[in-house]
């Protein structure tokens, strides 16, 4: 048994976008037939959880399974966005890579 | 029949030598061709608008000349239209400069034409104004607002065309609509065929971030390569009349065209994705089938449109107070307790020296800079683990003094602070700010004005 982390990043890639203060991730499995799979590890209490300490406010998901992705949109993650944010990434462009550091269970059929 | 459109710039910033092999890879088809430039963002815009109001002439793209004049003339040889929102705050002014070009590269009496209405600043009070979606704020102040632009969709372009211009200066354009302006205008795609607006718009939303499709924003080496990144090609995108769509790059350059490529981009800044809202129609690109054909070669169809909206947005800058940054670094040993140190030390003064209204944040930066840089040839030699800390204060306030002294405190580190900190670098500036609101489409009306050879 392999207690070694696996972190989304090993299965998935993601390019993050903004609109306002609100933040779209787009996010897909490289192996489209890992999508059901991706949808298992995304739900949008789970990515709530993992941008809390942002202070996100609400996580809508919209499975794209013609892409073998899905797209999040998350309310209130920017910190005010370029508008207020006093972060150095107001756009939040580096937090496709913060959802690719979610912990995962490996997808079936995968060692 | 096949139409063609490359991007050769994706932001304000983008590399400006991008263009050349783009307009090589054009005059390869025998088909109707267009090269746009998407040069303007939310905040790039309101920066123009106070360039303007500093200098009548000034306030369009900064980096027009290195934009255009490597291809302009082959553009013009090979009817090659060019459209681009580099007109900015002031469409006019790019156009005297572009004519300037245009005459400079042997072709004086080019038709170029000058789109307006985007900007309406000065009719604030009399729009009927409602939030956009995400928008919490209030409609700012009038005397507050530096800009106030209406995304136009691709109709003025669409009559420029028409009207044979052969490069077309926009100001506020939503990015899409600079291809599906020239798709529409050879295809003759009606402004209710919503299918075919549906794929024109997402033909210039595939490319409207140039290298974004094609490798840009896309390596994670070991994970995601990307060969020739100092040299990647830009976006070309050839559209059917029926509306199915290629996306590829010219032969020779760097970068890749694949289905991971396109996916990335196909949903950039998208929320639902049903529904992805521009002025000239709304995209469903739930069925969208994304498919690799070709060596650099990514066929996309199975977008669906629908009827355009009846509000169109408009983004609202303001200033609103200042800001500052200010950095200062130590490394070696107990370097992360020394920035600590300065951090907390920097707390109390600020605590002590600032009104409590200031806003502050602080960050802990670093892998390697002040001990040897990039390399790291001392962190090679040496056994240990190096730290190499740089703490990072940015702070907000309404009053630009406070702002000053806030970052001052940091400077003052260099004598009152931990052992061993430097290299300090501070900066301060206005903070422009942007809102997002809806106007009636019936109380916007863009106008095109055809120059010939900068004459109106």
């Amino acid at each position: 048994m392999n207690n070694d982390v696996t972190l989304l990043h090993r299965y998935a890639h993601a390019r993050a976008g903004d609109k306002g203060d609100r933040l779209n991730l787009a996010v897909f499995a490289h192996d489209t037939r890992h999508y059901a799979w991706l949808l298992e590890q995304l739900s949008e209490a789970r990515v709530m959880t993992l941008f809390h300490h942002r202070g996100v406010t609400a996580v809508r998901r919209y499975p794209m399974p013609n892409l073998g992705g899905v797209n999040l949109v998350l309310d209130d993650v920017l910190q005010g966005g370029v508008n207020g944010a006093l972060n150095l990434d107001g756009h939040g462009k580096t937090l496709s890579a913060l959802l690719l550091s979610l912990p995962v269970t490996p997808p079936p059929g995968v060692a | 029949m096949t139409v063609v459109i490359g991007c050769g710039a994706g932001f304000s910033g983008d590399r400006t030598d991008a263009a050349g092999p783009l307009v090589d890879a054009l005059l390869g088809y025998d088909a109707p061709r267009a090269l746009m430039f998407e040069t303007l963002g939310e905040r790039t815009l309101a920066a123009a608008q106070l360039r303007r109001v500093q200098n009548p002439e000034g306030g369009d793209e900064p980096l027009l000349e290195a934009f255009l004049a490597p291809v302009l003339g082959d553009c013009l040889a090979n009817d090659i239209s060019v459209l681009g929102n580099f007109g900015a705050a002031n469409p006019g002014a790019a156009c005297r400069r572009i004519a300037e070009l245009t005459s400079a590269a042997g072709f004086a009496e080019a038709r170029l034409a000058v789109i307006e209405g985007d900007d309406v600043r000065e009719r604030l009070g009399e729009l009927d104004w409602t939030a956009w979606e995400g928008e919490r704020r209030e409609l700012p102040d009038a005397a507050r607002v530096v800009a106030a632009n209406v995304y136009l969709g691709a109709e003025p372009l669409i009559e420029a065309l028409a009207k044979r211009a052969q490069v077309v200066i926009a100001g506020r354009v939503a990015d899409p609509s600079l291809a599906l302006a020239p798709l529409c205008h050879h295809h003759g795609w009606a402004m209710d065929d919503w299918d075919r607006l549906a794929a024109g718009a997402l033909a210039g939303h595939l490319i409207e971030c140039g290298a974004q499709v094609t490798g840009g924003y896309f390596a994670d080496p070991g994970v995601k390569e990307v060969p020739g990144m100092a040299e990647l090609g830009y976006p070309l995108v050839e559209v059917e009349r029926d509306g199915r769509l290629v996306v590829t790059k010219p032969a020779g350059t760097g970068g890749l065209v694949t289905e991971q490529t396109v996916k990335e981009q196909l949903l950039y800044e998208i929320h639902d994705p049903a529904a992805y809202v521009t002025p000239d129609v709304i995209l469903d690109l739930t069925g969208v089938e994304i498919r690799q054909i070709g060596r650099d070669r990514v066929a996309i169809h199975g977008v669906r449109g629908k009827p355009a909206p009846s509000r169109l947005k408009t983004t609202i800058s303001f200033l609103d107070g200042h800001q500052g940054e200010a950095e200062i670094s130590y490394a070696g040993p107990n370097a992360a307790a020394r920035a600590r140190l300065a951090r907390d030390t920097l707390r109390e003064r600020l605590a002590r020296r600032c009104p409590p209204d200031l806003r502050m944040r602080f960050d802990l930066i670093g892998v390697s800079s002040v001990f040897d840089g990039d390399e790291m040839p001392w962190r090679e030699s040496s056994r240990s683990t190096v730290e190499d800390v740089r703490l990072r204060l940015a702070v907000e306030h309404a009053r630009r003094e406070v702002v000053e002294l806030a970052t001052q405190e940091l400077l003052a580190l260099y004598c009152c602070g931990p052992a061993g900190g430097g290299g300090v670098r501070r900066h301060h500036e206005p903070r422009l700010k942007t809102a997002s609101f809806l106007v009636p489409r019936e109380q916007v009306t863009p106008t095109v004005v055809l120059n010939r050879g900068g004459e109106a």
